[in-house]
């Protein structure tokens, strides 16, 4: 918590000075478009040369995208985990880590629904979807709440904003006058009348309900691209809980890491303290013991019963083919975080990032696992094929697309993080109990 | 009208003439295919089984691949034939996936494509490639809810069964055993 009482001057200086200051944001940002174009050139090679371009064959035909893309929704929904859910429960911890979720659920929920573009052999058919659009379809419904989520998710970032924008103006005036017209633009006009505050509070709560019934359904309805279909490993009635613990899991890691480096170097050490990152090595404890129940459910139920194709899959995974990317999924990105983390002294910062980078990345490799091996155990035996059919590892288009659609995402984070405060100024200062008066009166020193 | 097929595994001889014969009648480029045979071994020695046939899409009553399309370009046209309008396909992939038997491939230009029993052949009485090709005669093709035509005939009359069959989709081809 917040020991010592801070100023509104001090807050709102320790908040606006990192969006003034460019160290390392130009070298970082430059990084990142680099990253991007060399996926921007992968995906002109694939536009002009079609699907044939990636290593997807004629049995494998959803691989890396779909991965990365059931990854990309299950990170954007710590958004609704922190903001709403914890949020609505009146934890107030979570304040200056609530728009640092919301930032990331904005990223990845937008580089989301473009990775499943990707993935279209007819992209330019898109909007087939919504002229010729069949209500019984389970891609209908996925386009349908992802493109609802980055909605919500857009403007219950933007709405906790509109009073910040007024301390922004006044802080800002030195600033480019194009950066000035987005804050001018987003204050909407606020004035700070009683009225005013009533209303957004009202507004943000509202949205925050709204937004846990859509977050969920759009986790289950990605499970339910393949729980719908009739296949081996996919054919689960768990899969929507499974998925969406998972989710969790991952989203809470991601936030550790975005929040570990924003500390860092926004110098917010009396902001995000010691205490959050317990509190969210708690919370990912917790999200990753609810994971591990359904990951036990899923595997022991058809390993008990072992029907017919099922053996074979789980063979492959267990001791097979896909043993050692299984195991050290389940291992490092898994039991080993839980098994630490359930020691104090690991969830201090940097224990805790090198954690939450293995829990994504397990997390990330997790998606493959559940994609790739299914299509390899097809229902019917298989005869007279060629043997490339059945082998399937990403190529360099792939992986360079991949790479656009992460850094694509972190930048999204990155600029939101250096163009609008990180954490909402006037909560911040309610939590310190300054008035809504002063706030009002606030001149730069 | 129900359109099926019936396939004597015990008369097929694995020559893929049915194979060749669908590349060319419709197009199909080169490393895809919509029809494929299947050489299964069971047992052990002495007591070895060896069933050959010749596969593809089961055009089931019961079709998921249909269901999960977003944009209808999967449909079913009149005789329970299952189609894929190609100008309407946005290659999502779903169908692929829903499919127990691998019947459809995402064909090189993006769209999916699958067997379409040959309807363009069919419309002008003819029987479709694969069967019209076949030098042992072991397909049949016709109107299953006709119980005069061949089809229905060498259905009643042999042990059958079909494919996949606790995916639930109910297939329209037969294998005799």
């Amino acid at each position: 918590m917040l020991e010592t009482k801070k100023s509104l001057n001090k807050i709102v200086s320790d908040l606006t000075v990192p969006i003034k200051s460019h160290k390392g944001f130009i070298i970082w940002v430059a990084f990142l478009l680099a990253v991007m174009g060399l996926g921007f050139y992968a995906y002109s090679v694939q536009l002009r040369e079609g699907l044939g371009a990636t290593a997807l064959t004629d049995y494998i035909s959803w691989g890396l995208y779909i991965s990365s893309f059931i990854f990309f929704v299950a990170t954007a929904l710590i958004g609704m985990l922190v903001s709403a859910v914890l949020g609505l429960t009146g934890i107030k911890w979570i304040t200056p880590i609530a728009r640092i979720a919301e930032m990331i659920a904005v990223g990845f929920a937008m580089w989301a629904g473009l990775i499943i573009v990707f993935d279209m052999g007819r992209p330019d058919r898109l909007l087939n979807v919504f002229l010729y659009a069949r209500v019984q379809s389970p891609i209908f419904w996925d386009v349908t709440v992802v493109t609802t989520y980055i909605v919500i998710s857009i403007i219950l970032f933007l709405l906790p904003l509109i009073p910040d924008m007024v301390f922004l103006q006044k802080t800002m005036k030195d600033q480019p006058k194009w950066k000035q017209k987005i804050y001018k633009m987003l204050s909407f006009g606020w004035k700070g009348t009683p009225e005013q505050y009533k209303i957004i509070k009202r507004s943000i709560r509202l949205l925050s309900i709204l937004i846990i019934p859509v977050a969920l359904a759009i986790h289950t309805v990605t499970s339910w691209l393949f729980a719908m279909t009739p296949r081996i490993g996919w054919d689960s009635t768990i899969f929507g809980p499974y998925y969406v613990a998972g989710a969790f899991a991952a989203g809470a890691g991601a936030l550790l890491i975005v929040m570990f480096f924003i500390r860092k170097s926004y110098n917010l050490q009396d902001y995000i303290t010691d205490f959050h990152f317990d509190k969210i090595g708690k919370l990912l404890v917790l999200t990753l013991l609810v994971y591990l129940y359904f990951n036990i459910n899923e595997y022991i139920v058809p390993g008990y019963k072992m029907k017919r194709g099922d053996d074979h899959h789980l063979f492959a995974l267990f001791a097979g083919k896909n043993a050692i990317l299984f195991w050290s999924v389940q291992i490092f990105g898994m039991i080993l975080p839980i098994l630490l983390l359930l020691w104090g002294k690991m969830r201090k910062p940097v224990p805790l990032l090198i954690i939450s980078i293995a829990v994504v990345m397990g997390a990330f490799m997790k998606r493959y696992i559940i994609t790739v091996p299914t299509l390899e155990h097809p229902q019917l035996p298989t005869a007279n094929i060629p043997v490339d059919f059945m082998i399937y590892w990403p190529n360099w288009i792939e992986w360079s697309i991949t790479s656009m659609a992460i850094a694509g995402a972190v930048l999204i984070v990155t600029i939101l993080a250096k163009l609008f405060p990180v954490m909402p100024i006037w909560e911040i200062a309610h939590e310190e109990g300054i008035s809504e008066e002063e706030m009002n009166n606030f001149e730069v020193e | 009208m129900r359109y099926g097929m019936a396939i004597d595994t015990r008369k097929c001889v694995g020559c893929a003439d049915c194979v060749v014969a669908c590349q060319t009648e419709n197009n199909i480029p080169i490393g895809y295919t919509r029809d494929w045979i299947a050489e299964l071994n069971e047992g052990t020695y002495p007591n070895l089984h060896l069933e050959i046939r010749s596969e593809r899409c089961n055009h089931c009553e019961n079709t998921p691949c249909v269901r999960t399309c977003p944009t209808g370009a999967s449909h079913i046209i009149l005789g329970g034939i299952v189609k894929v309008t190609h100008e309407e396909c946005i290659g999502c992939g779903a169908c692929i996936q829903s499919c127990p038997y691998d019947a459809r491939y995402m064909h090189p230009d993006g769209y999916v494509d699958k067997c379409t029993f040959c309807d363009h052949r069919v419309a002008n009485g003819q029987e479709p490639a694969c069967v019209s090709v076949c030098p042992t005669h072991c397909m049949y093709f016709g109107d299953l809810d006709d119980p005069n035509s061949e089809v229905s005939k060498v259905v009643a009359a042999n042990k059958i069964k079909t494919l996949a069959p606790e995916a639930g989709t109910k297939p329209q081809i037969f294998y005799l055993v």
